[in-house]
């Protein structure tokens, strides 16, 4: 903000509370005018003095608290990493348990107000707030993660999730006994569809006997129905069981049944150390100090949709289990320096669908840039079951 | 194994907490006192369970833990509406509301801490019994517990002098008083009672269910102990094949799902709740069934006049 700003906007501050105090208590007028008069004087020598070497501004909003292990405590660790590699020059803040409604419009106008330059919001939810914001603060920066609309100071952000789960399936097509695999399903929306679609290519590349089961329990968050979800897997035979929610309850349900779970957006084998094998972790530090970086030196620009993948390190899996033989961990790290290369996409033809449909032809790739990407609905060839209308 | 064993274990281990909760605040209707707190008070006892189990390794003492803090919560609740006698239903809401952020703020650094498991009773001779074993045999005491606190109940409500001095104040409240009964003490006691099941209950989730705390895992929990209570029309017997017919259709739509059944997933999640809605809709089919069975003076303040 700048100096004359400050100034009207701490004469409004006058303004206004002078007209409250006509209204409400009289007498005191005079002394309350007095009172604010002088604190708005001192505001102004103070801010005038530290006008010049005043840090950058970022503030962070997430959907849940910062300690729910997982998604926003990934985004969390990142702030902290950022704040670290650029130190006095910027100050973060974060806003936690942000719902996804109007609500979450009135802190992104608050952050913008507060003089915070780059906003990051970090749920998809977020994408019709930030658009009306957007508007109406020009000159602040917005990132949205996993959205689709853009704008000329709003971009979007998202990891390259099926790279994980592609790897995921590596190790669980080589780690099954019964070759069922099992899928813990939030809502059979484009982005989930990708992540149990390349699980299973991930697990045929290395054991074409494989099938997934999924079950759907249309909640990003219930421990109790996503613990009830993997007991059921387990009993029908799946003993490799990956999710798209978002407690650590089927990592528990694999430690006491002895068979294997691999968990999301944060490592938590701590909740069943025999039970991990891997699991499709984030790491966003990279992406917030690059943007931060170049929203400082006035490179940034709007309209962009980035997808970082493993090269990159957005996408990161988590420890292996000891448990793998390493004959597995070759193969995994043999596919994994492919997907880092590029010479491997997880969506390479030919795919068809599992009611035998061709998706991808053979010889080509279905990738983020193909419009067909973001409107996956269907389950790859190795998956049980008809996809929930 | 045969699949439906599993499925079967399942139920027992959903419909246990729905029990503990359902039973207490059975407890507290018939006293003429609707708690609709029974979403906080739980949150509020798994995360006491979960500290106080963590603290000092003892299952029983998260649980002990857990009852006095639902205790204490109830007081609260009990202090509220029948001293100073706010409306019952709105001071039920603020007290599901409040144990929502207080439990939050209380357990912030407890996330993400691991728990391990109550472990399950092994009866020998029994357990070891073919498909019997495994399906009656084979739970954590709590589940057991759960059905003695049936009989308890069951007992207390239809046997017992303090039952019936307990259902002549849900039913009048003025008439008991008239006759020397203390209706605030017998309030008091049944409201206590409801945020001790409460706090069990929460603590089975965050000790047995799931070992692990993590905000608002109740999910809903609460709600649906509320709604068994006039499911099984506050006869406790009802209460228990009402939590057990709930866990066990929540279960069936996931085993339909494992199995490929073509039914839309939102069909079969919504299943419970619509079992729910047409059992009612069979209840009140005679109307005398909730005239006969609910407390006349239920959420209704009650205040001596001498």
């Amino acid at each position: 903000m700048q100096l004359h700003e400050k100034i009207s906007a701490v004469c409004f501050f006058v303004n206004s509370s002078n007209s409250n105090q006509k209204v409400s208590v009289m007498k005191s007028t005079n002394k309350w005018k007095y009172l604010s008069m002088s604190l708005a004087a001192g505001f102004i020598a103070a801010s005038s003095a530290t006008a010049f070497a005043e840090p950058f501004k970022v503030a962070f909003v997430y959907l849940g608290p910062v300690k729910d292990g997982g998604w926003t405590q990934m985004h969390d660790t990142a702030r902290q990493k950022l704040e670290k590699a650029l130190g006095d020059k910027i100050k973060t803040t974060y806003v936690e348990n942000v719902p996804e409604t109007a609500d979450s419009e009135r802190v992104f106008r608050q952050l913008a107000a507060d003089g915070n330059k780059l906003i990051f919001a970090t749920s998809f939810g977020y994408m019709e707030p930030l658009q009306k914001v957007g508007k109406q603060f020009p000159k602040v920066m917005f990132e949205h993660v996993n959205g689709f609309k853009t704008g000329p100071n709003i971009v979007v952000y998202e990891p390259r999730f099926e790279e994980g789960f592609y790897l995921i399936g590596t190790i669980a097509g080589q780690m099954t006994k019964t070759n069922t695999l099992g899928f813990i399903g939030s809502f059979p929306i484009p982005s989930v569809m990708r992540n149990i679609d390349s699980m299973t290519l991930g697990a045929l590349a290395v054991n074409p006997k494989v099938t997934t089961k999924p079950i759907w329990v249309n909640t990003w968050y219930d421990p109790g129905k996503e613990r009830q979800a993997a007991e059921t897997l387990v009993a029908q035979g799946a003993d490799n069981v990956a999710q798209n929610t978002d407690s650590p309850a089927s990592i528990q349900v694999a430690q006491e049944k002895g068979t294997y779970a691999f968990s999301i957006d944060a490592d938590m084998s701590s909740f069943g150390p025999k039970g991990q094998l891997t699991g499709t972790t984030e790491d966003w530090s990279g992406y917030y100090i690059a943007e931060t970086k170049k929203a400082m030196d006035g490179t940034w620009t709007g309209n962009r949709h980035t997808r970082w993948g493993l090269k990159e390190g957005m996408v990161v899996m988590a420890p292996l289990n000891p448990v793998i033989p390493p004959a597995a961990v070759k193969v995994f790290e043999d596919t994994k320096a492919k997907l880092i290369s590029g010479d491997l996409k997880p969506f390479v033809g030919p795919i068809s669908d599992n009611t035998g449909v061709q998706k991808v032809a053979a010889g080509t790739a279905l990738t983020d840039t193909d419009p067909a990407f973001n409107g996956v609905n269907w389950y790859v060839k190795g998956i049980d079951g008809s996809v929930p209308k | 194994m045969n699949p439906l064993v599993p499925m079967f274990a399942a139920t027992v281990v959903a419909a246990t907490p729905l029990i503990y909760a359902a039973l207490g605040e059975t407890i507290v209707e018939k006293a003429g006192v609707l708690n609709l707190g029974i979403e906080g008070m739980m949150l509020i006892g798994a995360v006491s369970g979960f500290a106080a189990t963590l603290a000092t390794g003892s299952d029983t003492l998260g649980f002990i833990a857990a009852a006095g803090a639902g205790i204490a919560m109830s007081l609260a609740f009990g202090f509220l509406t029948l001293n100073l006698q706010t409306n019952q239903v709105a001071t039920g809401l603020a007290l599901t509301l409040f144990g929502l952020g207080l439990s939050a703020f209380v357990g912030y650094n407890l996330a993400g801490t691991p728990l391990p498991p109550l472990h399950s009773i092994y009866i020998p001779g029994l357990t070891s019994i073919p498909i019997i074993g495994d399906l009656f045999f084979h739970y954590d005491p709590m589940v057991y517990l759960s059905l003695v606190l049936y009989a308890a109940v069951q007992w207390f409500i239809s046997r017992s002098h303090a039952g019936l001095t307990l259902r002549a104040i849900g039913e009048s409240p003025a008439v008991a008083h008239a006759i020397g009964k203390s209706v605030l003490t017998t309030r008091y006691l049944a409201v206590m009672f409801g945020g001790a099941c409460a706090g069990v209950a929460g603590a089975y989730l965050s000790l047995v269910q799931t070992p692990m705390w993590v905000e608002g895992m109740s999910a809903g929990k609460g709600w649906i102990a509320l709604a068994l209570v006039v499911f099984g029309t506050w006869k406790p017997g009802r209460v228990v094949l009402g939590a057990y017919l709930f866990g066990g259709v929540t279960q069936f739509q996931l085993f339909a799902q494992g199995f490929g059944l073509p039914i839309p997933t939102e069909f079969l999640s919504m299943l419970p709740y619509a079992a729910t809605v047409v059992v009612l809709v069979i209840i009140c089919r005679d109307p005398k069934t909730i005239l006969l069975n609910q407390p006349a003076s239920l959420g209704i303040s009650f205040h001596a006049a001498a």
